[in-house]
């Protein structure tokens, strides 16, 4: 039987992300590939009581050590590495996330192991694991060798099925102890999300607003239209960064995910950290200049075009159909 | 306090990317090239620092196409010093980028004091192998924390803001020295007239420090690039505004929106 495939289980404020359950599941597909068992670590004092829904892995390994709550990637890339000496695992995943940066990057620094980041897909090629890694803002794709068939491998949110990755079946558990150094960064506290005038996830319609927008004051063009759709306006990062639009409208990785009926993706390009907000929106419709623009290939209408000679006219169009 | 910003180069995807013969990378050809983005707010954050604590700010990179008119901007910005390491970074990965910087804070020339704080971006859109940030904290055994928001310095000490998703964000209190992994300023960057650019060329020179060319660029195998296949591609609609408006006020009386 082949080494160990290690999937490290991500939780925040005690519940485990959607990534895990991601990672569980093209964890099983490429264990079942290579013929190898499919573990999974769980750091962290409450990592016990999470332990049982994660029956996809053939074990758990549970590290309840509270230093390890809100761990820096350094100490959490050192326990992780002392887990890999311990059971010979072959394979780490880990989540391509906010939550976990940095954590594969140092992991394969400590361990001399290469690391494939931005991972969508992955398969068995002749005991090797090829993955496809999305680069570019999601413009080009690679096609990457581990190697040896060893390495960390960062997975994509949202490039994996979750339901894959969960089961009703109890794991086996193992506690184990590892030597964990003192943090040289230590969490002090969560900033709650600035509770905006509109709360994003609630509407039926969001008008987002990317680069292609321009200035600070096409937004108002935008705004008008969300207006007369009954909607709001959120926006991709460049825009919040801007100062455009305010932080509780930003829509991505680091902002909300959003699941409205209409979502209209004004001048955006579609970058992965902007799709991962908007893929289970019902409708997206995309007006962008360049053709080639990553949103059209998962928008369901697009538009090649300049938004801004675009939105006036949407605008009165709406208006008049409205009566 | 000592800031170094850590700049890298990366394609500009406003443009047409295309893969090269070999299958294995882009087609350099006509890749234009320009400041990673969460660099940019690297360098403002840094500045924003300097602007509260004085000190100085020190900009570094690797040999790469446009890499002046980046080092003069940031140095009319109000850099103190401009480094270039005479490593050309194409076909490198952050792996071996990571090394070639990790050796210039190994000299004399990047010297880490007790008031150091290290500002690459959080991460690029060509990180294939991983991000520079941690790469280099483990390198030089420093403190490392990513998706860096807001930077507050009082004794020796870092109150640090890190998104995590969602809007929600946590603070952290880091030890200096230490590595941030900035993903956005405080304040938009700072926008700089061509005519300070131009009067940085003539008067602010752009420093080179010795360095090793990695001896391995890669520490994976790439086995092709490609372009996406377009799986799902959207029904497009033509014509003048006036036309596309007509289709899309039917696209959305028809998913009941209005």
């Amino acid at each position: 039987m082949a080494d160990p495939i290690l999937v490290l289980a991500e939780q925040l404020r005690g519940e485990v992300t959607d990534i895990t359950f991601e990672m569980l599941g093209a964890g099983r597909t490429l264990a079942a590939a290579a013929g190898a068992p499919l573990h999974v670590a769980l750091l962290g004092s409450e990592a016990a009581a999470l332990a049982s829904q994660l029956g996809v892995a053939d074990k758990v390994w549970v590290v309840d050590n509270p230093q390890l709550d809100l761990a820096p990637a350094g100490t959490v890339a050192a326990a992780l590495k002392a887990l890999m000496d311990q059971t010979q695992a072959g394979i780490v995943l880990l989540g391509c996330t906010n939550v976990s940066l940095g954590i594969g990057s140092m992991l394969a620094a400590l361990a001399g192991l290469p690391l494939v980041n931005f991972c969508r897909a992955a398969r068995v090629e002749g005991g090797a694991v090829v993955c496809t890694s999305q680069l570019f803002g999601g413009k080009i794709l690679s096609d990457v060798k581990l190697p040896d068939g060893r390495g960390v491998v960062s997975i994509y949110p949202g490039a994996f099925p979750a339901e894959a990755g969960r089961n009703d079946q109890t794991p086996p558990v193992e506690k184990v102890d590892l030597p964990v150094e003192a943090p040289k960064v230590t969490f002090k506290q969560y900033l709650e999300p600035e509770a905006g005038d509109v709360d994003i996830t609630k509407q039926d319609v969001l008008v987002g607003v990317g680069r292609g927008i321009q200035t600070q004051d096409n937004v108002e063009l935008a705004e008008e239209l969300a207006q007369v759709l009954g909607g709001a306006t959120c926006a991709s990062r460049p825009v919040i960064d801007q100062g455009w639009l305010p932080l509780s409208r930003q829509v991505g990785k680091s902002g909300m995910s959003v699941k409205p009926r209409v979502y209209l993706a004004l001048g955006i390009s579609g970058a992965p950290e902007h799709w991962e907000g908007i893929q289970n929106s019902q409708c997206i419709i995309a007006v962008n200049t360049d053709p080639r623009a990553p949103i059209f290939d998962g928008a369901h209408y697009g538009v090649v075009g300049d938004v801004l000679e675009l939105l006036p006219v949407l605008t009165e169009k709406v208006k008049a159909r409205k009566g | 306090m000592n800031l170094y910003v850590l700049l890298k180069m990366v394609p500009d995807t406003v443009e047409e990317l295309d893969v090269s013969a070999d299958g294995k990378s882009l087609d350099a050809e006509f890749l234009r090239f320009k400041l990673n983005d969460p660099d940019e707010h690297a360098l403002e954050q840094a500045l924003l620092l300097k602007e509260k604590h004085g000190g100085k700010v020190t900009v570094v990179t690797l040999d790469a196409p446009e890499v002046d008119d980046v080092l003069f901007t940031a140095l009319a910005k109000g850099a103190d010093r401009a480094v270039k390491l005479p490593v050309d970074q194409a076909g490198l990965g952050t792996t071996a980028i990571a090394k070639v910087i990790a050796e210039f804070f190994a000299s004399h020339a990047g010297e880490i004091t007790a008031d150091t704080l290290l500002l690459p971006g959080s991460q690029a859109i060509d990180d294939l192998e991983g991000e520079v940030a941690p790469l280099l904290a483990a390198a030089l055994q420093l403190p490392y924390l990513g998706v860096v928001c807001q930077v507050t310095v009082t004794e020796g000490k870092a109150t640090v803001t890190k998104e995590f998703a969602g809007g929600l964000r946590a603070e952290f209190e880091v030890t200096l020295p230490a590595v941030l992994g900035i993903q956005s300023a405080e304040r938009p960057p700072r926008y700089v007239p061509v005519a300070k650019v131009r009067a940085a060329m003539k008067s602010a020179p752009i420093e080179t420090v010795d360095s090793t060319p990695p001896d391995r660029p890669l520490q994976l195998e790439i086995e092709r690039m490609y372009k996406p296949e377009a799986a799902g591609r959207a029904e497009l609609f033509e014509g003048a505004p006036e036309e596309v408006a007509d289709k899309l006020v039917d696209v959305l009386a028809k998913s009941g929106v209005i």
